[in-house]
């Protein structure tokens, strides 16, 4: 009796789970706006509220990234119950986990399309997990906006035009750091220490695009796995090169390491470009302000850390609508201040869409004309246009001086100087 | 040449943080018979309580005294509430468990601390020291004392006191161990107890290095291994030798090995461990076990 | 367990400390059984038309991973050695599948499955041969290393695999005759998959190889004293169990369309471990609740508490661990034995 028993138990609960009959949901019932935008999709969107899901990793090693939800909150419910929502609507926000795993991560897309309901993915974190996503949620003519991922075919693909990213694609920072070399040691000799991922390679492989025809050449290369301890080795290979650049192309721990590294190692003494990724005060601190003097790096956004904004209009109401809407989360911890900036982002794009529906968000936000976002640094805007799809291609260079970064320089638009980015 | 012993210098350096964790993980593994995947994770909870200490104010010593006392409460307690209600059990159950430790421990760190870096104390002084072109930071050569005295200390616990009879005897052979009279209950926890305090020691010392975040310890923990297979579960001197070897083979294979390179150098300890279990699976210095069916 | 056992209210029986203890041989009527399977058989081909395409989509996955653990079941139950890199399987399996898929346009998705089931065969064979060797922990600590392992290696061929960048397919598309949507094809075919796997893996175990499985494991010498050659049929466990895992992975492919390193990192594969502990080893149900457990858990430890979700996952494991040393398959059997002594 006993394994029949069991069986029965497992049918009972496969019954349970059947109880939602196949048409009483699941995304097949939308439903459509009439006038102007007659037609379009309205699905998790009404006159007073607006559905969102976020896709992030909130558990396993990549739950660093999960602060980003936390800021991204934080803005939705200081405009909720200060300025009444976008337009009038209400936003709710959905967080799902999918531990930076690819298979969850379209699982957990279905949940919010179908069960969830939501108007619209904003966010998917992590390129893995994005392009997992990307056909589903473009079948299903869901926008699937501000991935928080720079790889660069989201701007570069046709075949989805529902998905688009927002910071700066890996390819354009590449490029800042070219550019700026070419002024200032147009015959570099650069080693580079990069992570062995989409990331890394992205960064890379689009440096040494942008350096072909030049005198700068790589003359080292060392990756690393984000499951190694240390890149301690990768660094003492690299000092045998004696280059007189090295490009840090890290994730924070290891930025830190690499740092570290470079500084304790005192007869090689590089220029040392650090990504924008591994940039944050947070990670230049633990090594100690006196080993990272003269690091050049570049940024799009504020720095909560920087003395430099303590000041700042903006910043300082992130800080007060940070303690008052999360008071547990720390405002110092850059992905929250990375979540307030893609959050107001995402407001502004709303805004300036003519229609409040699906196709009017994917449209809005293929057609943004220098919208000023005041958590990006200034001079930076969100453009984009037909056949451009990098809301932000423009970067400025820093160098650290005492306990802050100093900008330098003008801000950098990559599609000035190096033309449109295609696939 | 000189570039060549520089990379034997660096290899030893990445050893001595693989060699620290060994030796809790041969700890353990000698007071209770299992292999506790969570160790790495107890080590990295420890280092934040020490780094909290500091940041609360304390001197770094009074915060390191206080944070083995902690870690040899907290690793008892872990035995008697956790592994206690399955002891007995079958072995890949107490092996899941862990996992579940290693799980549990992971997240609530990140959600107690967050996942920013910490920045926590060097114990030692920053210097450099060179001889013949080659450099040796006074920081490594401090982890070497260190993981030489733990070593020590394991060793006398071993081989000469009564504690280190019960262990061997709790481990070979619970039942009769009990028979003889030794309080099994209390030999478990307190092996649970010391390697807990060990791997304090060892997150303390690599946290300088590695840089404190809840991941710190994830990836030292397959080399962990390897160092303890190499040398030996039941051996402390193996534990470290063994941890010093893997670093070194694995600095110079990344550097020298094309074929390998710095993507590929994981894949050394995998075949280490292969290959000793292979032709030694007792490891350099451990005790074939004879077994009766 | 004999009958005294239930007797014992709050200890559950100590079993002999040998990993893979199996649930005991249920003295149940094989006809009842069957009945059993039927039943659930016909509820899992009258789900689809009930469920939304999500759920749908989250029951396919269920049986994706019930397949791979079929596989580890007949290895760590069934065998008794313990892996921790079942994952490297599946990703060949996956991987295998996705190359021929990219490599040859038009090639049916069905034709792919026998390959990928092939290849990991083979891989499982050569990885047997050394596995042979190794006893209990070690060899968890060689498959763990080699789980570790497949990622860089992954991405170091990436002509083949498109590197950290992974290789996006075609999903099978529903013949029209079916008249069924893409989630409910997929979950057809899935479906079948599991079956044929379900039946493989039971007359396995009925055949010569799984009684010598079963001595083996329980007293080593004394089955080699019978007669039973013990490397042959260890390194043969090996290979079949990397087969279902193979073959797991590549129905994972058809369904997710997209594989990449990331995919199968190492944590897939202690999953997969602890999902086939939790379940209950040895036993026949315990790889289908392993795999509920593994499918279901990450989101309710999401819904208990959303700031880390890790924590209350890693209570869970323990928790189950703690209630049922022998898994939920166990637990429950003990449950169903002592409701007709109280009525």
């Amino acid at each position: 009796m006993r394994v029949s028993a069991i069986g029965c138990t497992a049918l009972l609960l496969l019954a349970v789970a059947a109880c939602g009959g196949r048409d009483s949901g699941g995304g097949t019932t939308g439903t459509a706006a009439s006038g102007q935008c007659q037609g379009q999709q309205t699905t998790g969107i009404t006159d007073t509220s607006i559905k969102l899901g976020g896709i992030y990793p909130l558990s396993g090693p990549a739950s660093a990234y999960g602060d980003i939800p936390k800021g991204i909150k934080a803005y939705f419910d200081y405009i909720n119950a200060e300025k009444g929502g976008i337009k009038g609507r209400k936003v709710e926000f959905v967080v799902r986990d999918d531990g930076y795993q690819p298979p969850k991560a379209v699982e957990e897309a279905r949940r919010l399309v179908e069960q969830e309901q939501v108007f619209a993915l904003f966010q998917t974190l992590g390129t893995p997990s994005t392009t997992a996503t990307w056909d589903y949620t473009n079948q299903r003519k869901v926008p699937q906006v501000f991935v928080a991922t720079g790889a660069s075919q989201w701007g570069t693909d046709t075949a989805h035009p529902w998905t688009i990213g927002w910071q700066p694609n890996y390819i354009s920072e590449a490029r800042v750091y070219a550019q700026y070399l070419k002024t200032e040691k147009p015959e570099a000799k650069v080693a580079v220490l990069y992570q062995n991922d989409d990331f890394g390679k992205d960064l890379f492989g689009g440096f040494t695009r942008a350096i072909e025809g030049t005198q700068i050449k790589v003359v080292a290369e060392q990756s690393y796995e984000v499951s190694d301890p240390s890149v301690d080795p990768q660094m003492r290979n690299l000092a045998d090169s004696k280059a007189d650049v090295l490009l840090n192309i890290t994730t924070p721990k290891f930025g830190s390491q690499a740092l570290a590294a470079d500084a304790k190692n005192t007869s090689w003494n590089p220029l040392h470009i650090v990504n924008n990724v591994a940039s944050s005060i947070t990670v230049l601190k633990p090594v100690g302000f006196e080993n990272v003097q003269g690091v050049v790096s570049s940024s799009y956004y504020k720095d909560p850390n920087d003395p430099t904004w303590a000041n700042d209009p903006e910043m300082m109401l992130y800080r007060q609508k940070m303690q008052q809407y999360a008071p547990g989360a720390d405002p110092n911890i850059p992905y929250h201040t990375f979540g307030w900036a893609v959050a107001s982002s995402f407001h502004k794009a709303m805004e300036a869409a003519t229609c409040m529906t699906r196709e009017g968000l994917r449209d809005s936000v293929r057609n943004l004309k220098g919208v000023k976002v005041d958590m990006l640094l200034p001079g930076i805007t969100l453009d984009t246009a037909q056949g451009d799809g990098f809301p932000i291609e423009s970067m400025q260079l820093m160098t650290f001086k005492g306990e802050r970064w100093e900008l330098f320089g003008q801000v950098i638009d990559t599609r000035k100087e190096f033309g449109p980015l295609t696939g | 040449m000189a570039g060549f012993l520089q990379q034997v210098v660096e290899g030893l350096g990445a050893g001595a943080i693989y060699a620290s964790l060994a030796l809790a993980l041969v700890l353990i593994y000698q007071f209770t018979g299992i292999v506790n995947f969570a160790q790495g994770e107890l080590a990295m909870f420890s280092t934040y309580i020490a780094w909290q200490c500091v940041a609360a104010g304390l001197p770094f010593w009074l915060a390191l005294v206080l944070t083995l006392a902690v870690s040899f409460a907290g690793g008892m307690l872990i035995e008697r509430v956790i592994i206690r209600p399955v002891e007995g059990a079958p072995e890949l159950t107490l092996v899941i468990v862990t996992v579940g430790l290693f799980i549990f421990v992971n997240a609530a760190a990140g959600w107690i601390w967050t996942f920013l870096i910490k920045d926590f104390p060097n114990p030692f002084p920053g210097g450099v020291l060179e001889a013949g072109g080659i450099h040796v930071s006074v920081s490594t050569l401090g982890v070497l004392g260190v993981v030489a005295v733990v070593m020590g200390l394991l060793y006398a616990l071993f081989r000469y006191t009564k504690i280190g009879l019960g262990m061997r005897a709790v481990a070979t052979n619970p039942s009769s161990a009990r028979l003889v009279g030794i309080r099994v209950g209390w030999m478990l926890a307190l092996g649970w107890g010391l390697a807990a305090t060990v791997g304090a020691v060892s997150g303390v010392l690599v946290a300088p290095v590695l840089f404190l975040e809840p991941n710190m310890m994830g990836g030292v923990l397959i080399y962990a291994f390897a160092a303890a297979t190499l040398g030996g579960f039941d051996s402390p001197l193996g534990a470290v030798v063994g941890g010093l070897i893997v670093g070194v083979a694995e600095t110079l294979a990344g550097a020298y090995i094309q074929v390998i390179g710095s993507d590929l150098k994981v894949g050394v300890p995998l075949v280490i461990i292969v290959v000793v279990l292979l032709l030694r699976p007792q490891g350099l210095f451990g005790r074939a076990v004879v077994e009766r069916a | 367990m004999s009958e005294t056992d239930s007797a014992q209210v709050k200890r559950p029986p100590v079993p002999p400390a040998t990993p893979g203890t199996p649930a005991p041989a249920s003295p149940v009527p094989a006809r009842l059984r069957w009945a059993a399977v039927a039943l659930l058989l016909a509820a899992a081909c009258y789900a689809p038309f009930q469920l939304v395409p999500f759920h749908v989509f989250q029951l396919t996955m269920v049986l994706v991973y019930a397949v791979a653990l079929l596989g580890l079941n007949l290895l760590v139950g069934h065998a008794g050695q313990i892996s921790l890199g079942h994952g490297a399987f599946f990703a060949v399996g996956a991987y295998t599948t996705a190359i021929l898929l990219d490599r040859w346009d038009g090639l049916p998705h069905l034709a792919t499955l026998p390959v990928a089931a092939g290849v990991a065969f083979l891989l499982g064979l050569a990885f047997g041969v050394p596995a042979v060797r190794l006893r209990g922990l070690y060899l968890a600590l060689v498959t763990l290393a080699m789980a570790i392992f497949l990622a860089p290696l992954l991405k170091r061929f990436e002509e083949l695999t498109g590197g950290s960048m992974g290789l996006t397919l075609t999903k099978p598309v529903p013949p029209a005759w079916s008249g069924l949507a893409e989630d409910q094809w997929l979950y057809f075919l899935t479906l079948a998959v599991a079956v044929a796997a379900f039946l493989l893996a039971h007359s396995l175990l009925r055949s010569r190889v799984g009684r010598a499985l079963h001595a083996l494991r329980d007293n080593e010498i004394a089955a080699e004293v019978m007669g039973v050659r013990l490397s042959s049929y260890k390194t043969l466990a090996f290979a079949w169990s990397a087969m279902f895992a193979g073959a797991a992975g590549c129905v994972y492919t058809w369904v997710i369309g997209f594989v990449s390193p990331d995919s199968f990192t190492v944590n897939l594969s202690i999953t997969l471990l602890a999902g086939l502990v939790v379940g209950g080893l040895g036993s026949l149900f315990g790889p289908l609740l392993g795999a509920l457990f593994v499918m279901f858990v990450p989101s309710i430890s999401q819904d208990i508490n959303d700031a880390a979700p890790g924590v209350i996952f890693g209570l869970l494991i323990i928790a189950v661990m703690y209630v049922a040393p022998t898994g939920l398959a166990g637990l429950a059997e003990r449950l169903i034995k002592k409701i007709p002594r109280k009525e």
